[in-house]
């Protein structure tokens, strides 16, 4: 008779479900591929031709207007969040009153726990009328860089906070002997010593910026075109599976899944980049 | 001689200056982030307070969530929350405890698993919504359902909920895990006795990160319970969630920014009733159970 003791069989039960989870990635990579098969076979390269248009039922695949939508989103949100990310780690770590510290700190994770929709519905009925007052329709490249700003603002502030954290404090008090002023310390000590887990977490905000659908969905106006402005509408990669994916058959369901990996191969890499760096690092 | 006295003044006067404003910019950061902050909020309880009673919460929703509740919408946000649930968390443990006891420190499987988490963590929810189209509704014919969508949800909170649980079972201190081995106790009674206990608070600050992404998620529901406003009979039917409640209503609903309002500010405040549940619940249930 073969015996097990409770042990063994937990260590083999859990090493069997961890390698459940670990494989999920490899299942949805799997599965978005092959599905997006059959436009990845006729003509990959039409995806990437600016010249073309985005007529997916005619063969006019050009996903180009959508992946500068979703890049301009989140080369400008990551613009404006990063400097307000780290001001407001530096605000709670070095600069703050003890007393205004702990309510910003708590409102911050607040800010981390509104939904998605529930921005894009704040976006949709205050901030694309009030852009819209100035600069009409509102609907905008701003509205979703303004908005996807506020999203991640937290993430940058939470690991920006981290990664200050992590600096010895002598590096500090050393500046500080030498004579050197806060703002110095901070540019010329604090940032570069920081910077590792600095960039770890703007790559994680990138990732949140790029994926993010609804909120960007509900404010940007989604026109398939190349904004000429800030002002202009633009459509972002995620927004345009959501719209048309209830719709889509045939090679226009393809070509949507084919938009969806693209998107995650990006993200893979940037994942697996800061992975590696922090692995270097041990 | 004097001329360059004076311009070293010069130069120290401008760095106290940029000093000071710099440490005005850090300010004024602060100050922006938390108006926004208050903004946002105060318009949802301004606007969806008269909306949140009773009634709306008990009543079918009508004419396309215009008028009536969201009773039905409740009911399958619940249910999918259930579903994601019921998946994630046992295998979420697992993971956890194989990554946190089973694995020597740079073990090269572990660090593979980990790189697979993180990409999984960093997937974009409307991939999720794709894949779980693809797979749960088509493949394995769940078709539009409850089922499918807390299944998608489930795959997409695993890797918050098994960083947490792993984070809280390393922190015990390495000594109980030794005091335990020295009084004879088994690896699993260890775990059931001493570490699961004491990573109690960390496993329920998880499930509460896990909980609110998935109330809060839209973009992977949408294409996998679907949009169907019924009150739902079973997991196999189709339910439309809090989220994608709000979505649609402010989307193509003419007239239902009200009952948005409302709805909004009704999942904010599940969400928190959540959180403050599972503080509670680490604090007294499972950390009884150690005596320090």
């Amino acid at each position: 008779m073969f015996r097990f003791n409770a042990d063994q069989v937990l260590q083999f039960v859990s090493l069997a479900l961890t390698l459940v989870t670990a494989s999920l990635i490899g299942l949805v990579v799997a599965f978005v591929f092959v599905e997006s098969l059959p436009v990845i076979n006729a003509d990959v390269a039409g995806f990437f031709d600016t010249s073309k248009a985005w007529f997916p039922l005619e063969g006019q695949r050009g996903l180009m207007p959508m992946v500068a939508g979703s890049l301009l989103c989140t080369l400008g949100a990551i613009a404006l969040a990063l400097p307000l990310g780290m001001a407001s780690a530096l605000f709670s770590q070095y600069y703050g009153h003890r007393g205004l510290v702990r309510p910003y700190r708590w409102l911050l994770g607040l800010l981390a726990g509104i939904p998605s929709v529930v921005y894009g519905f704040w976006g949709l009925t205050v901030l694309v009328p009030l852009i819209g007052r100035y600069q009409p329709p509102g609907a905008s490249l701003l509205a979703g860089i303004l908005i996807l700003t506020l999203m991640i603002l937290p993430t940058v502030a939470l690991t920006a906070e981290a990664a200050f954290k992590a600096v010895p404090a002598s590096y500090l008090q050393g500046a500080h002997a030498l004579g050197m002023r806060k703002a110095a310390i901070a540019f010329k000590v604090l940032f570069p010593a920081a910077r590792q887990g600095l960039i770890a977490g703007t790559v994680l905000a990138i990732t949140r910026a790029l994926g993010e659908t609804m909120a960007v969905l509900m404010v940007t106006g989604n026109v398939v075109e190349m904004p000429g402005s800030v002002f202009d509408p633009v459509r972002t990669l995620t927004a345009n599976i959501a719209l048309e994916m209830a719709y889509a058959t045939g090679e226009h369901r393809a070509s949507l899944f084919f938009s969806g990996l693209v998107l995650t191969l990006l993200i893979v890499f940037m994942v697996s980049y800061v992975h590696r760096r922090e692995y270097a690092k041990q | 001689m004097n001329n360059q006295l004076q311009q070293q003044r010069l130069v120290r006067a401008a760095r106290i200056h940029s000093d000071h404003f710099f440490a005005v910019a850090v300010y004024v950061a602060a100050v922006v982030v938390a108006s926004a902050f208050a903004w946002i909020v105060l318009d949802l309880l301004l606007n969806g307070v008269a909306k949140l009673s009773w009634e709306f919460m008990s009543e079918l929703p009508r004419s396309s969530g215009r008028k009536g509740g969201i009773s039905s919408i409740l009911v399958s946000t619940g249910l999918i929350l259930l579903v994601t649930l019921v998946v994630a968390v046992p295998l979420a443990f697992a993971a956890a405890i194989w990554l946190a006891e089973f694995t020597r420190k740079g073990g090269k499987l572990a660090v593979y698993v980990r790189l697979s988490l993180d990409v999984l963590a960093g997937v974009p929810s409307i991939v999720f919504g794709l894949f779980g189209s693809a797979f749960f509704c088509v493949f394995l014919g769940l078709g539009y359902s409850i089922a499918a969508g807390g299944l998608t949800l489930a795959c997409m909170v695993l890797p918050i909920l098994i960083r947490t649980t792993e984070a809280g079972l390393s922190a015990v201190p390495e000594g109980w895990r030794q005091g335990a081995a020295a009084l004879g106790l088994s690896k699993f009674a260890t775990l059931w006795q001493i570490l699961l206990p004491a990573a109690a608070p960390s496993i329920a600050a998880g499930l509460m990160l896990g909980i609110g992404r998935a109330m809060a998620e839209t973009a992977a529901l949408i294409f996998t319970s679907g949009y169907v406003d019924r009150m739902p009979e079973s997991i196999f039917d189709s339910g439309r969630a809090l989220a994608v409640h709000i979505f649609d209503l402010s989307m193509n609903i003419p007239g239902g920014d009200q009952a948005a309002y409302g709805s909004a500010l009704a999942l904010i405040l599940a969400i928190g009733l959540i959180n403050a549940m599972a503080l509670k619940l680490s604090d007294t249930l499972l950390a009884k159970r150690i005596v320090a």
